[in-house]
């Protein structure tokens, strides 16, 4: 289980129509490798986050495999497209079958 | 339902098979499985798709890397030391502004950083660098 789980994005306010925009990404999650032992050399579970997608006005910008390799606070920078304004849809998969979203807007003249 | 013993055992045993042998024969994965798995055997050209990674990192639970590869649907990023060599897999959409991605990543020490871009084509693209790692980013 992973507590306080806080996602961030940063997305441009306006953009021109067509632009490509940059967009960038943090979740606090500890995203426990399953590699670590803990005081005890047990093995602490793997927790992580899997699976991240970034949607506009439904239609898909980037979708990423996570495994454990990726660091603790799983961060992201891309481009997106912007063809008109509308609403970023960010969401996390956790492992433990929690859902993250977080959404943006952009308006675009 | 009217198990013999015999069948009993031996459905006991394929029981017990899948529930410990396959995960740890999909987690023991190898570098080579594991870019067969995604370029299918196919060889990969090295033009094309750039890795920003640090020569040295200093700590390697958090190593910043960029990928770009114009034009790809797909780049995995593989770290060729880790217990696990799979890192993530970018898949870019429609509406991706570019076919690049810069994450975080964590590193047991001093190894390859390899980059496969699958194109719209079927063709790969390959991208390796060596980085430098002080304090290493598994275990501890």
């Amino acid at each position: 289980m992973a507590d306080n789980v806080t996602p961030r994005v940063r997305v441009p306010r306006d953009a021109s129509a067509g632009d490509s925009v940059s967009v960038r990404t943090l979740i606090s999650h500890p995203m426990e490798s399953g590699q670590r032992r803990d005081g005890d050399g047990n093995l602490i579970p793997r927790s992580i986050i899997n699976r991240f997608t970034c949607d506009f006005n439904g239609q898909n910008v980037i979708d990423v495999t996570l495994e454990p390799a990726i660091s603790t606070n799983p961060y992201f920078q891309f481009d997106a497209t912007v063809p008109e304004s509308g609403t970023f849809q960010f969401t996390w998969y956790d492992d433990d079958g929690s859902v993250y979203e977080e959404t943006a807007e952009i308006t675009v003249t | 339902m009217d198990l013999s013993r015999r069948q009993f055992v031996g459905t006991g045993l394929v029981a017990a098979a899948a529930f410990f042998g396959l995960p740890s024969i999909v987690s023991a994965a190898t570098l080579e499985e594991a870019i067969a798995a995604f370029t299918g055997g196919a060889e990969a050209g090295s033009d094309g798709i750039t890795l920003i990674a640090p020569e040295i990192a200093e700590n390697g639970n958090t190593v910043p890397i960029e990928v770009d590869a114009p034009g790809a649907e797909a780049i995995m990023v593989l770290a060729a030391g880790n217990p696990n060599p799979d890192v993530c897999t970018f898949n870019f959409g429609p509406l991706a502004g570019r076919q690049g991605c810069a994450t975080r990543i964590r590193l047991a020490g001093e190894q390859d950083v390899i980059a496969i871009a699958r194109m719209p084509d079927g063709t790969f693209k390959q991208a390796r660098q060596n980085v430098r790692v002080t304090i290493g980013g598994c275990g501890g």
